[in-house]
């Protein structure tokens, strides 16, 4: 490595890092004040560029282009962006501050699939290139390597950035309103300060903060719809390591993150005692490593304070009896399973696979239920064990093992996985936890997407089929059912062992567990495990399902849909997750099958769902169906 | 049994604890009173484990148990009841006693049995000695409060405590159950020789069952001894007539 390329790579970081910085110092600010983390955050900097995009080219169209159309398109698109975030504070957030964090996360995510639908109507699918920015479009030498002198101008912005925003918070009525709201949130109801208004306009600056980093990103990168997910994945990053509500703590984060994919990139393929390591290939992993270590020393981030209990507030449903399954119980599942049985008899070979994708989703459903429900763990990254039971399953078939064999790989590289990652995860708790969880998820993503020798990058695998008796959708769908049905069984058992009491106890009063002397950590830890283990399962499964496998099958969108499964069926509804298996699925292929846009109606109604029943959408279905049964 | 030694906790500038040294005997039963906010709670922390004190040293039967966690004191003996009764919400009382049994036995990370092979006649024995039998099948989350105090020491009584720490374990019942249940507290410390320190606001219950007495007022010592020394104590005097007249309003709005 020569100096001076890492010099040049050194730039392109710290470049980078000020956009993750405007970004993730939005989300952390927000936080601080109103403690919901907005999962919409990356959504607003995605419209940022867009708007930047918009506006520029409608300027261009009026004033020519040049430095004014540019720099007024900019300013505009960051002023938008505070309008839409506001806008969304009031109609939405408002109604959500004092439910469960699960619920704020979820209706979030749902501003994600909406907004992700508007920018396709609007913008369309195509990747829009912007203008360069007039005044920095050049490039200065530096070491003999051309620096563009939009990098160097980026990586100004972020200090910048930091400099105004500690003058805000420490020198102006809107900052000591600011600290005062996010230190004591009971003070500053006594002080009589008008919260409402407060928080709309803390909303509105994160979201300016946000559009401004995307309008700034548009000379680097075209405005594209997968900007949203990829940025706030590192933002989650970023203000977990910083310290959730600390902006200086998201600039050094930022800084460090940079640096650290930086430094990769420069070491270039270095030779150690005979092995070739392509450091360039382990951005992500230094990026995983970074994060590991600043959490394994301090779990709440670099310049985080251990938040003020509670951190989390559960849900309603987490004070309800769980009783043990009974008689009754015993003939639903019976009547289920002979329902399921007959299934490859109802129709067409479509609704095979339909049946198939449910009981995989059912499955998959369980095992985040005993997470969040009988664990108390907000996941929002459960597909991570997914798909590394999925990948594992397929690169066990590409090396020549046998389904059988690849089936049993399966469960035990999800189940490392989550031990691993588990480790550090119930260190966290409420939202600090589903953060993580997403981060972690995040980077087994791009993992399975950046090592294609492996992986086979954005491609996937293909051609993993079941065994020759296996063979054809009706025989593999019994096994589908064999399968799911016994590992469903022993959740529900390992739910009614000591363990599973001792789990839920845990969730209930960790006080209490403690008091009684169960290791509360190692206790959520091997939950934590299980429930990996029992997403490899079904991870497995579905490699074979499918015949092929993609980065898809762990990326966020479906961490999040086994989160609605399971808020559909009931956090503790025995038949809860195939409940919402079915509904979910039927749903969204319903959707899919009837407009292009199912992803905003399907975020519109989580939305209803959460607004209608803001003190916990889970179950509600479930008692629905049940209170139908009945009249 | 119980030694504390020069103890000291601050919150930010508040010294919720300062320089307590006391220890309780086996047999013993301790009452530890001050007005809110004199650290009392903070104190019961700092001896199991919750908290780590900033100096000073706890000792069980002579061994350092300070800077351990939690869950490992309470396995080398130390229970305890909370100042806001912590239960088990989604399970009935027989279960919570259970998850408590299977925790005694070092059972608790056990997925192949089921944790109703618990031996449910322990589980009766200890609820009927609380006094709380008939809620066995109660769902705890529905529990009038004081018989989730009970609950709770039942609980605690289930891990087969040598040191029993109860914070304010009469709060919220009426003077014939709170009497009831300080006889079963008095009954353990004398028969079966277990140490308990408790907080209490009820002064009747203290000087009728405490053989000694703590006073602490704004995390300091201010008086021990036995309950007529203290009683007489011109200091002791003072922090409760200054803030005597409002104790039974404070006593709800306590924290943990
Ligand atoms: N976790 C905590 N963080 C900050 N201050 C605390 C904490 N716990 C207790 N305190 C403070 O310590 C002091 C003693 O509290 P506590 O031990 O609860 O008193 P008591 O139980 O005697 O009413 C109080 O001023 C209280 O506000
Ligand atoms: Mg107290």
């Amino acid at each position: 490595m020569s100096l001076a390329s890492f010099l040049l790579q050194l730039l392109n970081g710290l470049s980078s890092a000020s956009a993750l910085f405007l970004v993730s110092a939005g989300l952390t600010l927000i936080f601080g004040v109103t403690r919901i983390v907005n999962f919409a955050h990356g959504s607003l900097y995605m419209l940022g560029a867009y708007c930047a995009y918009g506006l520029g080219e409608f300027l261009a169209g009026h004033l020519g282009r040049g430095a004014v159309s540019f720099w007024a398109g900019v300013a505009l698109a960051a002023l938008a962006v505070a309008l839409i975030g506001a806008l969304i504070e009031v109609l939405l957030l408002k109604r959500l501050y004092a439910a469960p964090e699960l619920l704020q996360l979820t209706a979030t995510f749902a501003v994600v699939l909406i907004v992700r639908d508007a920018a396709l109507a609007i913008w369309g699918a195509e990747d829009l290139l912007g203008p360069r920015a007039p005044g920095f479009a050049g490039t200065v030498v530096l070491l003999g390597h051309a620096i563009p002198q939009y990098d160097l101008f980026l990586i100004v912005v972020g200090p910048l950035v930091l400099v105004a925003l500690t003058w805000l918070v420490t020198r102006t009525r809107f900052g000591v309103l600011i600290r005062a709201a996010s230190e004591n949130r009971t003070l500053t109801a006594a002080l009589g300060i008008d919260q409402v208004k407060l928080f709309t306009a803390v909303f509105a600056l994160g979201a300016l903060l946000a559009g401004l980093a995307g309008a700034l990103q548009l000379p680097r990168e075209p405005a594209n719809l997968g900007m949203d997910l990829a940025i706030i994945a590192d933002a989650f990053v970023v203000t977990v390591v910083g310290g959730l509500g600390s902006i200086p703590g998201a600039f050094l984060a930022a800084l460090l993150i940079g640096l650290t994919k930086a430094l990769c990139i420069a070491l270039g393929n270095v030779e150690i005692s005979g092995i070739e390591i392509a450091f360039p290939r382990l951005t992500l992993v230094a990026e995983f490593v970074v994060m590991a270590i600043v959490l394994a020393v301090k779990p709440h981030g670099l310049l985080g304070r251990p938040p003020v209990p509670p951190s989390s507030t559960p849900l309603p449903e987490q004070r309800e009896l769980v009783s043990a399954p009974g008689r009754r119980e015993a003939w639903v599942a019976a009547l289920l399973l002979a329902l399921l049985l007959s299934v490859p008899w109802w129709r067409d070979d479509y609704t095979v696979v339909l049946a198939t994708d449910i009981l995989i989703a059912t499955l998959f459903a369980a095992s985040l239920q005993f997470l969040v429900g009988t664990g108390g763990m907000t996941s929002f990254g459960h597909a991570a064990y997914f798909g590394v039971g999925a990948y594992a399953a397929a690169i066990a078939v590409k090396a020549g093992a046998p389904m059988s064999a690849a089936l049993v790989v399966a469960p035990v590289a999800a189940l490392i996985a989550a031990i691993v990652f588990g480790w550090f995860c119930v260190r966290l708790s409420g939202v600090y936890l589903a953060m993580l969880t997403l981060a972690f998820a995040q980077i087994v993503w791009s993992i399975a997407f950046q090592w294609e020798s492996v992986t086979g990058g954005s491609n996937g695998l293909v051609g993993i089929w079941p065994t020759e008796w296996l063979t054809g959708r009706v025989r593999y769908y019994f096994f589908t059912l064999a399968l799911v049905a016994v590992a469903m069984g022993a959740l529900l058992r390992i739910g009614r062992s000591p363990f599973g009491f001792a789990l839920r106890g845990v969730r209930d009063s960790p006080l209490r567990a403690a008091a009684l002397g169960i290791d509360v950590r190692r206790t959520q830890w091997k939950g934590f495990a299980l429930a990996g283990l029992f997403a490899g399962v079904a991870g497995g499964l579905f490699a074979f399902s499918k015949g092929s496998i993609s980065p898809e099958s762990l990326a966020i969108p479906r961490s999040v849909d086994a989160l609605v499964m399971v808020l559909l069926g009931g956090l503790n509804a025995l038949f809860g997750p195939l409940l919402g298996a079915v509904a979910f699925t039927w749903l969204t292929d319903t959707l899919a099958r009837a407009t292009e846009y199912w992803r905003a109606l399907l975020g519109t109604m989580i939305l209803v769902l959460v607004l209608v029943f803001p003190m916990g959408i889970g179950g509600a279905f479930a008692r629905l169906v049940r209170w139908r049964l009945r009249t | 049994m119980l030694s504390v030694d020069r103890l000291t906790r601050v919150f930010g500038g508040v010294r919720a604890v300062d320089d307590v040294s006391f220890s309780v005997a086996a047999g013993e039963l301790v009452a530890l009173i001050g007005p809110n906010g004199a650290g009392k709670t903070t104190c019961f922390n700092l001896v199991n484990g919750q908290l780590v004190p900033d100096t000073g040293r706890v000792l069980l039967d002579g061994a350092r148990i300070d800077g351990l966690s939690a869950h490992s004191i309470a396995r080398r003996g130390v229970g305890r009841t909370f100042q806001v009764a912590a239960t088990f919400a989604s399970m009935t009382v027989r279960e919570n006693l259970r998850v408590a049994m299977l925790a005694r036995a070092g059972h608790e990370g056990r997925i192949s049995t089921l944790a109703s092979a618990v031996d449910d006649d322990a589980v009766d024995t200890l609820l009927a000695r609380v006094g709380c039998l008939d809620l066995a099948d109660a769902h705890c989350a529905a529990l009038a409060y004081g018989n989730a105090k009970r609950v709770e020491l039942a609980l605690a009584l289930a891990d087969r405590p040598r040191l029993l720490l109860m914070d304010e374990p009469t709060a919220g019942m009426a003077t014939r159950s709170s009497a009831r249940l300080m006889q079963v507290a008095s009954d353990l410390a004398k028969l079966d020789a277990i140490a308990v320190l408790f907080t209490e606001h009820d002064m009747d219950v203290v000087f009728g069952f405490a053989d000694r007495v703590i006073v602490l007022d704004h995390g300091r010592i201010i008086a021990q001894g036995t309950p007529d020394a203290v009683r007489a104590d011109p200091k002791v005097r003072e922090v409760y007539l200054g803030e005597g007249a409002n104790t039974s309003t404070r006593k709800q709005s306590g924290r943990q």
